[in-house]
């Protein structure tokens, strides 16, 4: 630490890397583990998981009425369980009611139904602002609601993990389940957006 | 901890969002190569090996220096945690880590002593009207700062049971407890200071007493 280079504070990129072969040094990192863990968080954790749910739960009554009383066993139905998904709660948007998700201490989210959370999700502007002025917040992000909707912000600050349920969008009577899940985004499922018909909604690009 | 630099909600100061509603796939996941060494090294120390919890990643990300918290990025501050630990648990050194980075290689600041849990003796139950206690202490708590001292409601008691983050946050053994949803008005939370609406927070019994 004499060096003055060594006082340079090493990139994030460096510091990951140099980790990683430090506890390899040790033979604390079994073969393959790094690999299929990340397999799994960029492919099995998906928001397309949280949107084949909402979609079974608007076709099947029995179904929708275990996802509102017991969200991690509904969850559990298609096999969507597991780390940072061990006891999940549906959250049950109405007309007036925008249920909205956050985690203001750090980025906790239900993985298994909504995928790892987004860079907006983790920026200090939303935990910061959101839980004290969502209707501002939301608005920003492009969901201007009536004022007789309530927002309700809910703060994953302990251990359950929470996703939105949002109400059928009028004219789906006869879609089938693949094509109701198409409406439902990540953005969608975390509560800062509202299923819109293709029609009537410009397409962004992605 | 208590009244840390992590414990944003309600801070005011921060511009708007940069984000458009349904602009982003969820693909990529990873921005840059090295960020799912994040949560895979994460995982690996806490399932894996069982060196630590992941209360005691959050809180070692929460004993960051606190300019150094708010430069770094997401997957920054997971790796600086997560390194902490390790190097904490005795698994690697701080020396060695600089050298195999070629530069100095921050780690988050000392661990406290941590605190008991204190759960109410009678459940809380759903409609009840609860106060959260008006307390301070240096240590790993997952109670926001915006909400102590307010009334809400309980809006829902888990059915699993979680041990106290504020115990094992710190290394420590700790009996499990249901959590509680306590709803909140921003009215009560920010007075005018605020947008109307309602707040509704996941807390540990032991934050929370008889209104």
């Amino acid at each position: 630490m004499n060096d003055h280079s060594m006082n340079t504070v090493a990139s994030a990129s460096d510091r990951a890397f140099a980790l990683k072969k430090a506890l390899e040094e040790q033979a604390l990192v079994p073969e393959g583990y790094i690999e299929t863990f990340t397999e799994i968080m960029e492919n099995d954790f998906d928001p397309a998981n949280g949107a084949r749910v909402v979609a079974r739960a608007w076709v099947d009554p029995t179904f929708h009425q275990l996802l509102l009383t017991d969200g991690t066993a509904a969850c559990a139905q298609f096999g969507y369980t597991g780390v940072q998904g061990e006891y999940i709660v549906a959250l049950e948007n109405t007309p007036t009611l925008q249920n909205v998700i956050v985690c203001t201490l750090c980025s906790c989210t239900a993985w298994p139904v909504l995928g790892l959370p987004p860079d907006w999700y983790k920026s200090f502007e939303y935990r910061s602002r959101v839980v004290r002025e969502a209707r501002t917040v939301l608005r920003e992000m492009g969901l201007d609601l009536p004022k007789e909707v309530e927002i309700r912000v809910w703060d994953t600050s302990a251990e359950t993990r929470y996703m939105v349920l949002p109400f059928r969008p009028s004219g789906t009577e006869d879609w089938t389940e693949e094509q109701l899940a198409s409406l439902v985004t990540k953005d969608v499922l975390i509560g800062i957006a509202r299923p819109e018909l293709p029609a009537l909604q410009p397409r962004v690009n992605q | 901890m208590m009244d840390g630099i992590h414990d944003l909600g309600g801070v005011q100061g921060f511009g708007p969002m940069q984000h458009s509603a349904n602009s982003l796939s969820y693909k990529p996941v990873f921005h840059e190569n090295w960020e799912h060494l994040g949560y895979s090294l994460l995982f690996l120390g806490a399932g894996e090996l069982g060196l630590f919890n992941v209360d005691e990643l959050r809180h070692a990300i929460e004993r960051m220096e606190p300019r150094q918290y708010l430069t770094s990025s997401y997957y920054d501050r997971i790796i600086v945690g997560v390194a902490s630990l390790f190097v904490e648990k005795g698994a690697v050194t701080r020396q060695r880590l600089e050298e195999l980075a070629a530069g100095a290689y921050p780690l988050a600041l000392p661990l406290g002593a941590g605190r008991a849990a204190s759960p109410p003796h009678i459940p809380f139950q759903s409609g009840e009207r609860v106060r959260v206690r008006d307390e301070h202490f240096n240590g790993h708590v997952r109670m926001p700062g915006y909400v102590r001292g307010k009334h809400g409601v309980v809006v829902h008691r888990t059915t699993h049971e979680w041990p106290f983050p504020d115990t094992v946050g710190h290394g420590l053994p700790s009996a499990s407890e249901p959590t509680y949803h306590v709803l909140f008005t921003t009215q009560e939370l920010w007075g005018d200071a605020a947008d109307a609406g309602t707040v509704v927070v996941d807390l540990f019994g032991s934050y929370l007493l008889k209104a």
